[in-house]
């Protein structure tokens, strides 16, 4: 019964995902999915950070920070060429561990760079280690010193993508080459590869919920939420408030820098714009939106709004448009839209008829 | 069971605690009472491992615990039901209790986790009515008994707690120092902080009197409850008129 209750959404979940896809092929709108794969990585970051700020009660405003550390690793890995310096001997010893490839670039010049597994676990690994460290000394502070302090690093993460070379400054990278999972299985933005790819995003965020919720449910889950409503009581009965914290952190960082490493991969490229502070802002307005403390509520904003955005519904005021629902919400919302008394009534109504 | 000796503490450069000694044998109810400020919360605050101690030590079942991280502490055998109860408002209560027990499990045993949870019940019905309610939207007195409740789940050796009369109606004071005197009769030890000094007296064994820092006076409960400068101070009676 439990496990029913806890699951029933995954399930009814997957059955969306797959009605939506036949329903796309059906009245020939296939188009949709490209949208909704991008949506669905951003849907990653956003319970990831849902985690963090619901759950656990600490706001970040960095969080794009780690989706770019992600994506803008990996890219750079797998799009530098090494060819001038093949014979160093830390690339030598990359080349004798396999990690590295020999491949031709669009304008059919031959490069050698790091193959995109190595380099997706590196990006990924990078983003873990800088959570990991810039996590233990921010996260002893609260409230809004800690969303100012978030918002600096993913201002400095930003300032640090734009400025330097390495990283192609206001262009960002493009070129990124398709990263094959398994066989049969290829992270591109390729129009042949469409369907394969929105499976692929909506199965990766299904992993995540799958994940969360088994978390939330859990002992360190029961901690989280206890941090968050009383961290003296929560140390009082015995619980190391700062590793949780710090755990939970970091369990964010690597969702969002997963988002990270599979859009670039997916869109070819990544820029400066995902880096920006305004994402962060969105991610943030998106959660709070959702109820906060609701990761199904997170992740259904989140792709509702998302999917609007990248469809363009909200033209040049997109970030506007974030920013007024974030100051709506929490003037007449508090508890996210799902919780607003009016669902309550409909309920009611419902049930007597 | 707890032996205090020597013990200093504070917030930063402000000393609060200073030179305290004191101790708690085991199956007994010590009272510690004071005025506003004294130090009492502070006190417990070390104890537990919330805030450092600068000097002495804090002996638990012979084992030093001065300088450990809660945790361990907890672990150890020491519980908190902590000042103005600090129940974890948006969990159920059964939630609740099961995180009282947070140190004893690593691994979810679900089956053993509920067993453990009838003794709880059984000292408090109105718990087990409650299981499934938010904590927040208990009523004080429900609240008082859910943070003890919770202490309990980690079956500590020593209980100790910061002021659980605050705020409650008569009845439900009287209520909830019965409970103290079962939890006693079935064997625990606590070491109960109270401004209700009269209360206190009358269950606890022993009792210390603590002013700005200081134990000033301590003794047999019945004793203080005697001396009359305790009485003028604490329990409120004009003892000059009588
Ligand atoms: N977090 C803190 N930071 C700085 N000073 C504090 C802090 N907590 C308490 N104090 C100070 O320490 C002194 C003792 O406070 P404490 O809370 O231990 O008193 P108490 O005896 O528990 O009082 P009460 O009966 O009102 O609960 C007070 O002067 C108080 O202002
Ligand atoms: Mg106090």
């Amino acid at each position: 019964m439990r496990h029913l209750k806890k699951y029933l959404p995954l399930a009814v979940m997957a059955l969306m995902v797959t009605a939506v896809q036949l329903l796309t092929s059906y009245t020939g709108t296939a188009y949709y999915l490209t949208q909704l794969t991008i949506t669905a990585y951003y849907g990653l970051l956003i319970t990831g950070l849902c985690l963090l700020m619901g759950y656990a009660g600490q706001l970040s405003l960095g969080h794009t920070g780690f989706f770019a550390i992600g994506g803008y690793v990996s890219a750079a890995l797998t799009t530098h060429d090494l060819t001038a310096c093949r014979n160093d001997f830390f690339i030598t010893l990359l080349n004798h561990a396999h990690l590295l490839i020999s491949r031709h670039d669009i304008y059919g010049e031959p490069l050698i760079t790091v193959k995109a597994w190595p380099a997706c676990l590196a990006a990924i690994a990078a983003a873990l280690l800088i959570a990991f460290i810039i996590g233990i000394p921010v996260l002893k502070l609260k409230g809004h010193y800690l969303a100012m302090a978030t918002m600096g690093f993913g201002i400095i993460i930003f300032r640090i993508v734009m400025a330097s070379t390495y990283f192609g400054e206001a262009d960002g990278i493009s070129d990124v080459p398709a990263f094959t999972l398994l066989p049969g299985l290829t992270v591109s933005g390729d129009f042949s590869y469409r369907t394969q790819n929105y499976y692929i995003a909506w199965g990766l965020i299904l992993t995540g919920m799958f994940l969360l919720i088994n978390l939330i449910d859990s002992r360190p889950g029961r901690a989280l939420r206890a941090i968050h409503g009383s961290p003296e009581a929560a140390e009082a009965v015995g619980i190391n408030t700062a590793r949780y914290k710090l755990l939970t952190f970091v369990i964010s960082a690597a969702f969002a820098a997963v988002a990270g490493v599979f859009l670039t991969h997916f869109n070819g490229g990544i820029g400066p714009s995902e880096a920006s502070i305004m994402k962060s802002v969105r991610y943030v307005a998106i959660i709070a939106i959702g109820g906060m403390a609701s990761l199904w509520g997170a992740l259904s904003m989140g792709v509702i709004l998302n999917f609007l955005s990248l469809r363009g519904v909200f033209g040049s005021y997109d970030d506007a448009v974030f920013g007024a629902i974030l100051v709506l919400v929490m003037l007449f919302a508090p508890n996210g839209i799902l919780r607003l008394p009016i669902w309550r009534k409909l309920n009611f109504r419902h049930r007597d008829g | 069971m707890l032996r205090i000796k020597n013990l200093s503490a504070g917030y930063g450069r402000l000393k609060v605690l200073r030179n305290i000694s004191l101790h708690v044998n085991q199956g007994e109810i010590v009272t510690l009472i004071g005025a506003n400020g004294a130090g009492k919360t502070t006190l417990l605050s070390t104890v537990c491992g919330l805030l450092r101690a600068t000097n002495g030590e804090i002996y638990l079942q012979g084992r030093d615990i001065s300088r450990q991280r809660p945790e361990r502490i907890v672990a150890s055998g020491c519980s908190l039901v902590p000042e103005g109860r600090q129940v974890f408002a948006a969990m159920s209560v059964r939630d609740n209790l099961l995180l009282g027990a947070f140190v004893r499990y690593r691994a979810a045993k679900n089956k053993r986790r509920s067993m453990d949870l009838k003794p709880v019940y059984q000292l408090f019905p109105v718990l087990k009515e409650r299981e499934a309610q938010m904590a927040g939207t208990l009523s004080g007195g429900e609240q008082q008994m859910l943070a003890m409740g919770r202490a309990l789940m980690a079956q500590p050796a020593l209980i100790m707690m910061d002021e659980p009369s605050t705020g409650l109606a008569p009845m439900i004071v009287k209520n909830i120092f019965s409970i103290i005197r079962q939890l006693k009769d079935k064997g625990n030890t606590v070491l109960l902080i109270e401004q209700n000094a009269r209360a206190a007296l009358r269950i606890a064994d022993r009792g210390y009197v603590m002013e700005n820092g200081k134990i000033i006076v301590q003794g047999p409960a019945a004793d203080l409850l005697a001396n009359q400068d305790v009485q003028r101070a604490y329990l409120g009676q004009n003892v000059d008129n009588k």
